[in-house]
């Protein structure tokens, strides 16, 4: 069983990452990957909404989806914008502190592919609850893992000259092609189980 | 609130707009499915469905939608049409289906249906936001029509299922895989920066021989 769990979440981290074998959460991937700083919080608050959304997945697929299945995609969305509007709520007034560091990236998470990937993968997967927690651990660190890795790699490649045509997002994106590539040697892994 | 005439409207979205290439949204499902050209063309119209679609809704009901909970409002408008779509095509070509997997589903969050939602649906009367979203839309599938294009002649050796380079061609894998969608992107927006440069410097010399107007407009 724990075999199992750590399985699931070391194949979500680094063998299926979201980000560079999905494409999902490209868009924080892209824009807050500019400092190490900035996303390693993003990478944190992201975890975050994972594991709220994990469990609220496993409530609405045991306990609803399965007399409605044509409702699933709207009322994931929901639940997912009204989480992540109750957590922003609930984490101003605990800690106004975490509530600054994260700032923009908690209401900008209701529109990040990787949360709504997360709940229609998981349900294609039909995993359980502590699947589904393992699921999103796996997933939410492999977007850490990998915001953090282009972010130093940003930070460092920053002041090298490159011709003026390769500058912003095209660097970026061969980049993350390059990342993805050392990515893909991972799935030797999945062969050797 | 820039002043637009309906032709801008439409052509703005198609190329000097464009959602993909220039503004850098809906990117997920530009590089994700669009290893081939019959995946990117389904994409590309289930996409432009949607957009017209919740573009018209919300355009109709702009004036009974309240301002607070307004984004909701729209990603419940954009889930409906999605649902739709999803199903429209499940029933119609299930293969293509099958091979888009979660990502028809992920047209949900595509922000570029959002970002116009938000920009000028919600804002412009009826028959502005249908141009608009059919600019959007066929730049779109401009944008995926490039990438899948790219991606199937290099990692496949076709176009469509059909041979392009006769049997000796020893394909280019990686384009099909996931790195080749960063490498299509990434290169693909390397070509636009260099029209981009080469033009600067004639503009610049139209602008000061006192022909301004003309350099401007292009």
């Amino acid at each position: 069983m724990t075999a199992e769990l750590l399985w699931i979440l070391v194949s979500a981290m680094v063998v299926n990452n979201f980000t560079l074998y999905y494409f999902l959460g490209l868009c924080p991937f892209m824009g807050v990957s500019g400092k190490v700083e900035t996303a390693v919080r993003m990478g944190a608050a992201n975890i975050f909404v994972l594991t709220i959304t994990s469990i609220s997945v496993w409530i609405l697929n045991t306990y609803i989806l399965a007399a409605a299945p044509y409702l699933r995609l709207i009322s994931f969305i929901v639940v997912i914008a009204s989480t992540v509007q109750i957590v922003e709520m609930a984490i101003k007034k605990i800690s106004p502190a975490l509530f600054r560091a994260l700032g923009i990236y908690l209401p900008l998470i209701t529109t990040n592919c990787a949360i709504l990937g997360y709940a229609l993968f998981n349900t294609n997967k039909g995993y359980g609850f502590f699947e589904g927690l393992a699921f999103a651990w796996g997933a939410g660190l492999g977007l850490t893992l990998a915001l953090v890795l282009m972010a130093s790699i940003r930070e460092s490649t920053e002041l090298i000259e490159v011709p003026e045509v390769v500058k912003g997002n095209a660097l970026v994106f061969l980049i993350a092609g390059c990342l993805s590539l050392a990515f893909m040697g991972f799935a030797g892994l999945l062969s050797s189980t | 609130m820039r002043i637009t005439t309906p032709h801008q409207d439409f052509t703005r979205g198609i190329w000097r707009e464009n959602p993909v290439l220039i503004q850098m949204l809906g990117l997920c499902p530009a590089l994700a499915v669009t290893n081939t050209v019959a995946n990117s063309i389904a994409m590309g119209l289930a996409t432009f469905f949607v957009l017209i679609g919740s573009s018209l809704l919300v355009s109709l009901s702009k004036r009974f939608i309240p301002n607070e909970v307004r984004i909701s409002t729209f990603i419940l408008i954009i889930a409906t049409f999605v649902t739709i779509a999803d199903m429209s095509l499940e029933a119609v070509v299930p293969d293509i289906h099958k091979a888009l997997g979660a990502f028809i589903a992920l047209i949900v969050v595509n922000c570029m249906i959002l970002g116009r939602q938000e920009a000028f649906a919600s804002k412009r009367p009826v028959g502005r936001s249908l141009l608009d979203a059919l600019g959007t839309g066929v730049g779109f599938i401009i944008a995926m029509l490039m990438m899948g294009t790219v991606r199937e002649v290099l990692g496949n050796g076709t176009i469509l299922g059909f041979s392009v380079f006769g049997s000796n061609y020893e394909p280019w894998v990686i384009f099909i895989l996931p790195p080749g969608g960063f490498f299509t992107i990434g290169f693909i927006l390397l070509g636009l920066n260099y029209v981009q440069s080469r033009r600067k410097p004639k503009q610049l010399v139209a602008e000061l021989t006192g022909d301004g107007k003309a350099g401007r407009a292009a």
